[in-house]
């Protein structure tokens, strides 16, 4: 004999089937690697791109020069290559002509394949770097230095210098944690777009496979409801894992790091934390709302018909808090904050420019308020609606004959 | 809630064998539902007693499958009220297995952990219900293909690992919604067997059937409903005496004075050898009068039997000649007889 099971309890049954089945589903390996295969392309590309950028941007200086002052030259190079950090050109040595001539700089990058970026001549005292306009411009600085220290008129080396890092100037730092924002915003807009769509083929699905009747008999419907939300919530954070960890590998080995964005005002960790937080509300009150609409449905057909206005004012509340973002504090922002399904994208965007750390826990107090208003709402709808289309109904209509008296 | 032995016989039950009031499965009163407007289910009342197998007979569209939705609690009434093994649906749920009209289970499951999903949904522990899954698949000989997927299976296969799946939990009320459907011949037959060893057991049987001869064969108690009404509710005996039984007598002679003891509807068919049969319901002063009167007016009695109507017989008269059309219109009854 068996116990009776709690709502969570039930829900839990739903969501462990659900997240297996899910996970393990081809469709779902698809879904989770489907996104990575351009982000490598990409990656890859940019590398190689950066690659012949490095290796364009690294050319050849070559020194038309007396061995004597060559070797100086060089000398000199080596020494200051380490304060220099790359603005010293590679060097190469001219070999005399016969009879001891040195080349004329244009003879030598005429016939140089394009390798030589410029020629070094002269002297270190009189010094004339040949080349392209950009290039030598660009050169001048340290063949000056190079040459000095090889006349010994300057220091022999430049003292180290040591670094204190400050905050940018106010004007950049907001215009970087704007743009924090706005990454977080359109990331967490995206996942839950991409989940929310997820759980409704999910449960069009289920309806297909006509097993809802057996869930509907054995355990409440909002538990139906809500193991199915958590279910996806659970594959959207496998998928975060796997794309998170994904991005963060490539980006480290690109020499990337979460410092190329200006941190946000409560700092990376919290507002990673406060990301997750806010997507899993953003997910589940947009879940309910796509979970309600596919139990009207019964078909695929049917539930893009459905879906469809709900998708564009998905848009329109992505849009509204990306807009209202720029202006925290405003008429326009507040009311972000508040509308339910607009208030984890605007509260996300004040975690990146504001440290306030208290705003959060009343928004996501909120949030939790509206998830659990419209998933009760929402399983009510479900119940009442997802049964509606059994075998029962349709009948009933075609043959309802009276009964007589016996 | 437990109801009167007086109110339980009044309405055509009779009392448990040793007299006691009989404890109910089911008690409901006055389920209503509509839809859209439409009024699927009128004010259905149901007393199912433990132990017993009841059949809820009527044709497609009569409201079996709304009603039986409504007993377990997956929709609610407009109105009346039900009582699942003395409690809520909702609060009993554990205690009941449930196999819909529609049937369905996951494709990508192997068949026992199609059975231990069920059997977790209603409260059993995940490996608890494996291991009572793969037991329940050898019992009834398909032990080979536990491991295979739904969709690697037959649908009578599929349809039998579902129907298993409604007892993994060893429930005390199992309700089959036209549980027939679907099977051959043989696997009907199992299936009978089955719902018999579950009554024995003391586990309450109710089925829905468009196909009276599965009532008639397996049902304690039937309900017949037709357009969301129940005329009738009660046990199979009750019902076949709703219409009065059929005499058939054969006579040596065609005529006399004692054709004046016939009904005047008595239908008369003449052979060529002479004789005669008649064709009439039993009167109801009984058959001692009928028989005087043959005798004394020397009809000549070659034989006379009273023939019990059939529940079929019974269904008509108590639903309508509408309803049993509506419920012959589907093949799978001929195939069932």
């Amino acid at each position: 004999m068996s116990g009776r099971l709690s709502t969570f309890a039930a829900a839990m049954v739903v969501a462990r089937r659900d997240f297996g089945a899910i996970l393990f589903s081809r469709s779902f390996i698809f879904f989770l690697i489907g996104p990575l295969f351009p982000l490598l392309v990409g990656t890859m590309a940019s590398g190689v791109g950066q690659q012949v950028e490095a290796n364009a941007g690294r050319a050849t200086l070559a020194l038309a020069m007396s061995p004597a002052d060559a070797a100086a030259i060089r000398s000199s190079a080596h020494r200051l290559e380490p304060q220099l950090n790359g603005m010293v050109p590679e060097l190469i040595v001219v070999p005399p002509m016969a009879g001891g001539r040195l080349p004329a700089p244009a003879h030598v990058l005429a016939h140089s394949d394009g390798a030589i970026g410029a020629v070094l001549s002269g002297t270190p005292a009189h010094p004339v770097l040949t080349g392209p306009e950009g290039l030598i411009e660009a050169w001048q600085g340290p063949v000056g230095l190079i040459a000095a220290d090889t006349l010994r008129a300057a220091p022999t080396g430049f003292p180290p210098v040591t670094l204190t890092a400050t905050k940018a100037a106010p004007v950049g730092d907001r215009i970087g944690r704007l743009r924090t924002a706005q990454a977080g915003q359109t990331l967490l807009f995206l996942l839950t777009m991409l989940l929310a769509g997820m759980v409704l083929s999910n449960l069009v699905e289920e309806k297909a496979n006509k097993i809802i009747e057996i869930l509907a008999a054995a355990i409440p419907m909002d538990a139906v409801f809500l193991g199915k939300l958590f279910a996806m919530l659970a594959v959207s954070f496998v998928g975060i894992a796997v794309w998170g960890a994904t991005i963060g590998s490539v980006l480290l080995i690109g020499g990337h790091s979460l410092a190329d964005f200006s941190a946000p005002a409560v700092g990376w960790p919290t507002f990673i934390a406060l990301g997750v937080l806010y997507f899993a509300m953003a997910y589940l009150l947009l879940g309910s709302v796509f979970l309600t609409i596919g139990s009207m449905a019964a078909t695929v057909r049917e539930v893009q018909t459905l879906s469809m206005p709900v998708t564009m004012l998905q848009l329109l509340v992505f849009f509204f808090s990306s807009y209202t973002m720029s202006t925290p504090g405003s008429a326009l922002e507040q009311a972000a904050v508040i509308i339910p399904f607009s208030s984890p994208f605007a509260m996300l965007a004040r975690a990146a420019q504001s440290p306030d750390l208290a705003q959060h826990l009343a928004a996501l107090g909120w949030q939790a308020v509206w998830v659990i208003l419209f998933v009760r709402f929402g399983a009510q709808l479900f119940r009442r609606r997802v049964m509606k289309s059994g075998p029962a109904t349709r009948r009933s209509k075609r043959a309802n004959p009276q009964p007589q008296p016996a | 809630m437990k109801m009167e032995l007086g109110q339980w016989q009044a309405a055509g039950n009779v009392a448990a064998p040793d007299g006691h009031e009989p404890v109910l499965a089911i008690v409901a009163r006055g389920l209503v539902k509509r839809f859209d407007g439409f009024t699927a289910v009128d004010g259905v009342d149901l007393t199912v007693p433990e132990g017993a197998i009841y059949g809820v007979l009527g044709p497609n569209g009569a409201g079996k499958t709304t009603t039986l939705r409504m007993l377990l609690g997956i929709i609610d009434p407009d109105a009346g009220y039900r009582r699942i093994l003395g409690g809520e649906p909702r609060e009993v749920s554990h205690l009941i297995g449930y196999l819909p009209e529609e049937r369905g289970l996951y494709p990508a499951m192997k068949a026992y952990e199609a059975i231990a999903f069920v059997g977790a949904l209603r409260g059993l522990p995940l490996a608890e219900g494996r291991r009572r899954g793969k037991e329940l698949l050898e019992e009834y000989g398909l032990g080979y293909a536990m491991d295979r997927q739904i969709r690697q299976l037959s649908k009578g296969m599929a349809q039998q690992v579902q129907i298993l799946s409604t007892l993994v939990h060893e429930p005390r009320l199992v309700i089959f919604d036209e549980p027939f459907s679907g099977l051959d011949a043989l696997n009907q037959g199992k299936l009978e067997r089955m719902m018999r060893g579950l009554a024995e057991r003391g586990t309450t049987v109710i089925f829905s059937t468009h196909v009276i001869a599965h009532a008639e064969r397996l049902c304690d108690q039937v309900a017949i409903i037709a357009g969301g009404r129940v005329p009738f509710a009660g046990p199979v005996d009750v019902a076949r005496d709703r219409i009065r039984p059929q005499v058939r007598l054969e006579t040596r002679a065609a005529d006399g004075a004692w054709r004046a003891a016939l009904p005047a509807d008595a239908r008369h068919d003449r052979r060529q050898d002479g004789t005669s049969f008649f064709y009439f319901p039993l009167p109801p002063t009984g058959i001692e009068p009928l028989l005087r009167a043959l005798i004394e007016g020397e009809a000549g009695i070659l034989s006379l039997s009273i023939e019990r109507a059939g529940l079929h017989d019974a269904f008509v008269a108590i639903a309508g000649e509408v309803a049993a059309r509506a419920l012959e219109e589907n093949p799978e009854q001929e195939q069932a007889r």
